[in-house]
């Protein structure tokens, strides 16, 4: 491994400072995925600001019933806060559907953010990956496919986001609070994330030297009967083949409010705005729920190895929705 | 009771869980250099240059071994092992360089470091039934017979009321034992001392001693705690060489160890298999002719032929039977010792076969497999030592309730989940090897019990002070027990379910030696009273027999509508593997193997990457595992079995018979709640959801 040096700032405007000043720094928060990261030889931080003790960890109420999520709280925490459990119920199953016990106590809400594609060759230094090394060719596009994008992906890169929290978050609307040197800035989920485009090795559009303070998630009365669903090939410590954050809003069997995304299928968690504005106003029905998933698929790309995730998200997608509709609220 | 058969627990169980117990590599003499293993990153051709000058020049870097400066190597009959010996590259993974450096973190920087460049061939890495290259080989693994042909099979076939013809594949699989592959290296003078993470040291300085040719005495391996095999530690592997040529090379110590992805290239694993099956039976389900034609891969430095169609040979009768196999040499790592070779794929494909065959005929699984029950061996024509096959289907079937089982394919719904059971046979061989042991007895009434078996993490050390006190007639807590150590009375490696029987059978004759001198001896002397066995005369002189130990598993799936998502909340297996000589371990082999069988059915899936000539996924993020989440609370009975044609111990080992067979009874689980057959492992979402009903 490189050598890197070490940095624990005593508070944020430190921090920030510090990693203004020196580009080559990395922050540190529980470290699950960026230690595995500088392991493989993807990452080769110079410094590594450990931002564990900023005071980020609380989860509080904002007005109108919504909650402020601090970078650092660990996503143990959060999937076990009763406040979380209760009025956002995808998100707390979003985050127990993924990774393990031990890896959920370490690691944070803002890193699972940031986390980084799981794509086999982003993680294998000896082959191309636009992602990893600009400009070196995408061995996925020719290789091993099946867990990767088919939405939104471009000829550069069909990597996928692999987390489960920020496609609840997505699905909430959720918005990034973070710190620059020039002061706070907050910016919605879907403008945070990015299609790969032809700038693959950006995940979102987080300015350099930006650390990322809190998650600002909206009081909805629709998020109080929501749910998360994840297919994968093994029950748990298995990355999503397709993920689906849902919420919905039913009176007298019609939609009166959905909120809908999905992960494993794009580089990003994927909202899926066509299909929530085809299920408003209609009848919680196969038939209507499958057209408005199939007005979300239509541009779906995928290649001969992952294929199966188009019926995948469409069988997902109705069976979650028609279980939330069944339920007689929470 | 004797201290046999009793469920002791493991004798290093405390020093396991409590950190420890050492394990090769937690050893560091002083002066010890760090090793790391640089790879190739094309798949065929030639090394053109290797430059180490900027390796060199970091930070507490001292040496780069490479094929320049490498020592001279004999061939041991394994070119693995012949490491940095020329130019030429043949897989993808292969080592090229070694660096060593004065601290782990310095030698993998400078490894990083290292610039090689290639002359590249194109590779060929992909198998298939009809590829060119493909050959017949003198022998398989463990010297069968590549072909096997009674009778006339295409006849038979041709006459039949009722046929199977199908072909299934098994993907290439990574033994990934939780202690990598490991040695530390320290010379003195010309004396070698290694500590090895291996299945049998003694097997290992055979190794050792021919590839550097030095005498065995001058060679010590020792292996006191081994984190797991699988088979991948049997042979010896390329770290131990390395470190050992780079501890001569440098005159201080060296240390050694893969990481998780160099576990998916140089430590041997499970050729992809692909089986063509074909099945004749009469309708009232009698076998006319059995066919097993397998295909699998070698590398092309080093023939490992998969015995696949190996355990058809032994399974059932029927007068007409073509066992064959076929191999290409492929620009893909070596293949090796994985858990139950031949059997473990060989079974899922004949026992996939049997319950098509089932199916085909309206005939019980359960019932064609008793109705084919061989009375004699169908290859050899020799007796069984026992069989007790039949035993373990009908108590297994009693036990899970096979009796109420509606045989129609996807027709129990449950929510969205459609249901389904399965069965399959196994079969394993209960084979044993000459061994040595010593047992010393102790004014003081202790015994020394000193023999080279491995504890891989089986319980072979409980097993072994159960064996030595159980034919002394003393307390077990009266044994003291040296094991893992070259410099002990040489015996079997742990493996192919050998060791206990192997062992054991020495064991015993020390100690019935032991306790005859005993006698005829007033005082014994505080050096103590010893004795030494040696089963080589025994072992030679066993009849010739057909000795197998034999199990039935039984499957419950749970196939979701919605994702494809398989799961399996129930499974048994009954077996009868000779006399259980401690059920605590025992009974954790048995759950091990079948939750290996169901990991191999459901879950694990070794991807290759054409393009890149490589296997793509090379760690426990993307090679998936069974987890705990995966696994339900496995139900193991086996039969009281006394079988006075085997070893003295009356064991016919446990390592690999609880898994050979599972994969086939999950399948056969999924077709009967989909009525999908896949006959492609793993069983994953993908291979089932496009052909699944709505769920709506």
């Amino acid at each position: 491994m490189k050598p890197f040096g070490y940095e624990r700032p005593v508070d944020l405007a430190a921090a920030v400072t510090l990693l203004a000043e020196r580009p080559d720094a990395r922050v540190l928060a529980g470290g699950t995925n960026l230690v595995d990261l500088m392991r493989l030889g993807v990452e080769r931080p110079g410094l590594l600001i450990d931002v564990n003790r900023l005071g980020m960890d609380g989860i509080e109420p904002m007005a109108g019933g919504g909650i402020r999520i601090g970078a650092g709280v660990r996503n143990s925490d959060l999937a076990g806060d009763i406040g979380v459990r209760t009025a956002f119920p995808l998100l707390a199953e979003a985050v127990l559907a993924g990774a393990s016990g031990q890896l959920r106590n370490m690691a944070s809400v803002g890193g699972n953010l940031l986390q980084r594609t799981r794509c086999l060759y982003f993680a294998d230094t000896s082959k191309p990956c636009n992602k990893r090394e600009p400009g070196s060719g995408c061995s996925a596009l020719a290789g091993s496919s099946r867990e990767l994008a088919v939405l939104g992906a471009s000829e550069s890169c069909i990597a996928t986001f692999p987390g489960d929290m920020a496609v609840a978050l997505s699905a909430l609307g959720a918005r990034v609070e973070f710190q620059t040197e020039r002061g706070e800035h907050v910016v919605d989920i879907d403008d945070f994330y990015r299609d790969p485009g032809d700038h693959p090795e950006l995940d979102t559009t987080l300015p350099p030297g930006a650390i990322i303070t809190a998650v600002h998630v909206p009081g909805l009365p629709v998020s109080a009967r929501s749910t998360y669903r994840k297919a994968r090939d093994r029950r748990s410590f298995a990355f999503g083949l397709v993920t689906v954050a849902a919420a919905l809003e039913v009176d007298d069997g019609i939609v009166q409010g959905v909120r809908l995304a999905l992960g494993g299928v794009a580089h990003r968690p994927w909202r899926a705005r066509r299909a929530e504005a085809e299920l408003v106003g209609r009848p919680v029905a196969v038939a209507a729920i499958e057209r408005a998933i199939d007005a979300e698929l239509s541009e779906a790309r995928p290649t001969p190895e992952n294929a199966f995730k188009v019926p995948l998200v469409r069988r997902l997608v109705t069976g979650t929705l028609l279980r939330l509709a069944a339920e007689d609220g929470r | 009771m004797s201290v046999l058969g009793r469920p002791l627990a493991r004798l290093e169980g405390r020093e396991k869980v409590t950190g420890s117990a050492r394990y090769a590599f937690e050893s560091s003499p002083p002066g010890v250099l760090y090793a790391w293993i640089v790879q190739s990153t094309i798949a065929n051709g030639t090394i053109r240059e290797i430059d180490s000058g900027e390796a060199l020049g970091m930070p507490g870097v001292r040496f780069v071994m490479t094929w320049q400066n490498a020592l001279a190597l004999n061939d041991a009959g394994d070119a693995e092992l012949l490491v940095l010996q020329s130019r030429q590259i043949s897989y993808r993974g292969q080592v090229v360089a070694l660096v060593l450096a004065e601290t782990l973190e310095q030698a993998r920087e400078a490894a990083a470091q290292v610039s090689v460049t290639y002359d590249s061939e194109p590779a060929d890495v992909s198998l298939s039934t009809t590829h060119p290259r493909l050959y017949a080989p003198a022998y398989t693994n463990a010297m069968f017979a590549t072909d096997s042909v009674v009778g006339d099979v295409e006849a038979a076939l041709g006459a039949a009321p009722v046929t199977i013809d199908a072909t299934y594949s098994t993907p290439a699989a990574f033994n990934n034992p939780m202690e990598p592959h490991a040695t530390v290296a320290e010379w003195h003078g010309d004396d070698l001392d290694l500590l090895d993470a291996t299945q049998g040291t003694n097997w290992a300085r055979e190794t050792i001693s021919a590839v550097f040719g030095l005498p065995p005495e001058s060679v010590r391996i020792r292996s006191q705690h081994v984190g797991g095999g699988f088979g991948s530690k049997g042979p010896t592997r390329p770290n131990a060489v390395l470190a050992a040529m780079a501890a001569r090379l440098v005159g201080r110590p060296v240390k050694i160890a893969y990481t998780r992805q160099m576990m998916f290239g140089l430590s041997g694993y499970r050729s992809p298999t692909i089986s063509h099956i074909r099945l004749a039976a009469e309708a009232d389900g009698r076998l006319t002719a059995v066919s097993h034609e397998a295909f699998g891969q070698v590398s092309p430095i080093q023939e490992f032929v998969e015995q696949t169609a190996v355990p058809t040979r032994h399974m059932y009768a029927a007068p007409n039977r073509l066992t064959t196999h076929r191999v290409v040499a492929l620009n893909l790592p070596t293949p090796s010792y994985m858990r139950g070779p031949g059997e473990t794929p060989g079974l899922y494909a004949l026992e996939s076969g049997m319950d098509e065959l089932a199916a085909a005929l309206g005939i019980d699984p359960v019932e064609l497999r008793i109705l084919n029950e061989p009375a004699i061996d169908p290859e050899s024509g020799e007796a069984f030592s026992s069989r007790n096959l039949v035993g373990c289907l009908r108590r297994g079937a009693e036990r899970f309730g096979w009796s109420a089982r509606d045989p129609r394919p996807a027709v129990r719904r449950d929510g969205r989940w459609l249901v389904g059971t399965g069965v399959a046979a196994s079969i394993y061989p209960a084979d044993v090897v000459p061994s040595t042991a010593r047992i010393t007895a102790y004014p003081n009434g202790r015994f020394e019990l000193a023999v080279n078996a491995t504890d891989i993490g089986t319980g072979a050390r409980t097993v072994v002070m159960q064996i030595a006190a159980d034919s002394l007639g003393v307390e077990a807590s009266c044994i003291d027990v040296r094991i893992g150590d070259t410099a002990l009375p040489a015996a079997a490696p742990a493996g192919a379910s050998w060791g206990t029987a192997s062992w054991g059978w020495a064991i015993m004759k020390a100690g019935a030696a032991l306790l005859e001198a005993l006698q005829t001896t007033p005082r014994i002397p505080d050096s103590g009273l010893s004795v030494l066995s040696d089963t080589a005369e025994e072992v030679a002189a066993m009849t010739k027999m057909a000795r197998f130990a034999f199990g039935a598993q039984f499957v419950e799936a749970r196939v979701d509508l919605e994702s494809g998502e398989v799961t399996v909340p129930r499974m048994l297996g009954v077996f009868a593997a000779g006399r259980i000589l401690n059920p605590r371990t025992a009974r954790a082999q048995f759950v091990g193997g079948m939750t290996m069988g169901l990991s191999m059915a459901l879950h694990e899936d070794a991807v290759v990457d054409a393009n890149a000539a490589d296997y793509a996924n090379r760690d426990f993020a993307s090679y998936h595992i069974a987890a705990h989440a995966d696994v339900p609370d496995i139900d193991v009975e086996w039969l009281d079995e006394e079988d006075g044609n085997i070893t003295p111990t009356g064991g016919k080992g446990v390592g690999e018979i609880g898994m050979v067979g599972t994969a086939a009874a999950v399948a056969n689980a999924v077709w009967h709640a989909t009525g999908i057959r896949v006959r492609d492992l793993p069983i994953h979402p993908d291979k089932l959801i496009e052909q699944l009903p709505s769920p709506y």
